[in-house]
């Protein structure tokens, strides 16, 4: 076999995925060169409209919600060994899952209602995971299939179910929620202490994802069950000899994916249309794939890279306003550059930055022997 | 229901078919070589893209074509330089590439025409018209069999007819010729054609460029023949639907035309039954057509129904031992 490429942990960490998102950005600066338009400019307007104004914050912190929750979808899998692809899928019925609640349990008061309507999602994408997992685990179907076909299933049964039986006749959407069904927006929870923020569809959702990322961190590398996590991704073998059930950690971990997959229909959802529509999901589970692959499969790079696509889903938004040739596919563009780069041509990257750090090992040890020459 | 409707339903049948046949045709080739392809989808897009723009500027059907099959072996070779010389993950690489065409076909298209993306609509030679087969007027008299053949089996463009074509052209080379036997051996154990002196990457390499070139003509297909231009994400899935059904055809050429046929058969009854009350059952919720390919494709990979086992050296890059 061939010898894996070692590197030095931090250029592991920042070097592999900053090169591949630098060549991510040198791609996409020649597609907007070669429509004819001027990449500086573009950048310029693209941080301007997504970083230059509260408003433009609030919103790139609502796209990094939902990043967030999906990245570690696929981060959590990743760690086991599992490609998830079905995010979208489980997304999808998280969202019935919290509509379901929100809609007929609206009885109750919202303190009850609010923690509902999250664990209704949660349990929903979860299961919409755990399927998966377990043909997986015990009937030996491949995830990545299994997942994609349920991404489908999931996209014919939301379209049934609101068009044929929740849905207000005629829409295809359902009623919406009752306020005290809708997490509270961040502008206007902070209005009343005298905190003036421009209206933005930021909601409490954000809190929520960041806690997940810390609760994931301390599972993943603190805590047993993400021990034998890792080590079923490592090496089912060995997790075999350690004493771990393989069927049963790809089991949780598929659940788990399904569950975070879910926070993406709490934002959404619960969070700012406060209703169920069709295709709320718009692909976000796919933008996760890139975020988890740049973030490293670790929480806080999921972090991070989140923002970095928060930043150019509401730059791109703004960006697509000012100049009309460049859409906002743009954005998926550069996520499928990033996918491709920091996920499939990774060895490539790895091989590159390795040689480059060897350059610069055999400069530096040169040095002081020509210094000495020299003196 | 009499005859005339189940001719209708046979020729939309045909016509939905097409496509997925394309594309499961050219999932064939790749992933019987060991190399699995998610990004049936993107490349047919891309071709579909490329062929609208390319019959738009030149008023000619076969250069779209041309261009279609070119975009779509690019596209292939990027994922089989990924997949094959840098041993990546050809998961990764196939959503990579479904996302980059996606993105790409929208920009370009948008940039270059200002129609939302869609090319300008093609008409006359820029597009595969539908042709007349001999003795298709006269026989269509004929009791039964004639409106059969007038119906089903002629009055479809060129590209139906060559996508019909690949299916014993792909099933001869695979099966019965030393480039075929080679191809499935690599597919199931590259280091025994390895060790017999045969490039493993080679014979990877030839299987993904016809799988570029199958994907093209699907794209071209849908873009040039089925419709009078390229709208955005007009594979609307297919490419993932043509995925289950090469699983349902267990990685066999004469079955995936069976299962392409059936899902198209599946496409054609529930666009027929959009709002059709049945008398006893109400109406059918189509959207349980729709999941029937899918679910069937999750029953059958769970074992419950028959096995799936794909080529055994599917998915995992070669790495010579040194």
């Amino acid at each position: 076999m061939s010898a894996p490429i070692e590197l030095p942990k931090w250029a592991d960490v920042v070097l592999v995925p900053l090169v591949s998102v630098t060549a991510a950005f040198v791609v996409a600066g020649l597609v907007v060169l070669s429509i004819g338009e001027n990449p500086v400019e573009a950048t310029r307007l693209l941080l301007a409209g997504s970083l230059g104004s509260g408003e433009g914050l609030g919103f790139t912190l609502y796209y990094a919600t939902d990043f967030i929750f999906t990245g570690l979808a696929v981060a959590v899998a990743y760690h086991a060994g599992l490609f998830n692809i079905g995010g979208e899928g489980q997304a999808t019925v998280a969202g019935i899952g919290a509509a379901l609640v929100c809609l007929y349990l609206d009885f109750l008061p919202g303190v009850l209602l609010l923690p509902l309507g999250i664990l209704g999602a949660a349990a929903f994408g979860a299961a919409w995971g755990f399927v998966p997992g377990w043909l997986q685990a015990r009937r030996g179907s491949h995830v990545v299939i299994t997942t994609i076909m349920f991404n489908f299933i999931a996209a014919t049964l939301i379209v049934h179910l609101v068009v044929n039986v929740i849905g207000e006749p005629g829409l295809t959407e359902t009623r919406a929620f009752a306020a005290k069904a809708t997490i509270p927006y961040v502008h206007e929870l902070l209005a009343p202490l005298g905190i003036a923020l421009p209206t933005s569809p930021l909601n409490l959702t954000f809190l929520l994802a960041l806690a997940a990322s810390y609760g994931i961190w301390l599972l993943v590398y603190r805590s047993r069950l993400g021990y034998a996590i890792r080590t079923v991704g490592a090496n089912p073998g060995a997790a075999v000899y350690a004493g771990i059930s393989p069927a049963r950690v790809i089991m949780i971990a598929m659940a788990l994916s399904g569950a975070l997959a879910g926070g993406l229909a709490v934002n959404e959802i619960m969070g700012v249309q406060h209703r169920l529509l069709l295709e709320f999901t718009s692909s976000y589970g796919f933008v996760g794939i890139a975020v988890a692959l740049m973030g490293r499969s670790h929480p806080g790079g999921v972090v991070l890279a989140a923002v970095l696509f928060g930043i150019l889903y509401q730059g791109g938004a703004e960006l697509a306003f000012e100049t009309p040739t460049i859409t906002r596919d743009m954005v998926v563009v550069i996520g499928g550059v990033v996918i491709l780069f920091a996920g499939a041509l990774e060895g490539l990257f790895r091989r590159l930055v390795a040689r480059g750090l060897g350059v610069l090992r055999r400069v530096r040890a040169a040095a002081p022997r020509r210094a000495a020459a020299e003196g | 229901m009499d005859y005339t409707t189940l001719l209708t339903i046979a020729d939309s049948t045909v016509r939905l078919s097409i496509p997925l046949l394309c594309a499961c045709l050219a999932g064939l080739w790749s992933e019987r070589s060991g190399v699995v392809d998610i990004g049936l989808e993107g490349k047919m897009l891309a071709a579909a893209f490329a062929a609208g723009a390319a019959a738009h500027a030149s008023s000619s059907a076969v250069l779209g074509l041309l261009a279609a099959i070119a975009v779509s072996m690019a596209f292939a070779l990027v994922h089989g330089f990924a997949a094959i010389s840098q041993r990546g993950n050809q998961i990764v690489s196939g959503v990579a590439i479904n996302m980059l065409a996606a993105g790409l076909s929208a920009i370009i298209g948008n940039a270059w025409y200002g129609q939302g993306g869609r090319t300008p609509p093609v008409d006359g030679a820029a597009r595969f018209g539908e042709l007349v087969l001999p003795g298709a007027e006269r026989l269509a008299a004929a009791p039964v069999l004639g409106p059969f053949y007038a119906e089903v089996v002629s009055g479809h463009s060129l590209l139906v007819y060559l996508a019909l074509a690949a299916v014993p052209v792909t099933w001869f080379v695979l099966a019965r010729t030393r480039f075929g036997l080679r191809l499935r051996a690599v597919g199931e154990n590259p280091a025994a054609v390895d060790t017999a002196g045969i490039s493993v990457a080679a014979l990877r390499y030839a299987a993904v460029t016809i799988c570029g070139a199958l994907c093209g003509l699907g794209g071209a297909y849908l873009a040039i023949a089925q419709s009078a231009g390229f709208l955005p994400l007009m594979t609307a899935g297919k490419g993932f639907i043509a995925l289950a059904a090469l699983i349902f055809a267990k990685w066999r050429a004469w079955p995936a035309l069976g299962a392409c046929l059936l899902f198209g058969l599946l496409d054609a009854v529930a666009i027929r039954l959009q709002g059709v009350v049945v008398p006893g059952i109400g109406q059918v919720p189509v959207q349980a057509i729709q999941a029937l390919p899918y679910v069937m494709t999750v029953v059958l990979l769970a074992g419950f129904i028959g096995r799936a086992v794909p080529p055994r050296a599917s998915g995992i890059p070669y790495v010579k031992e040194r």
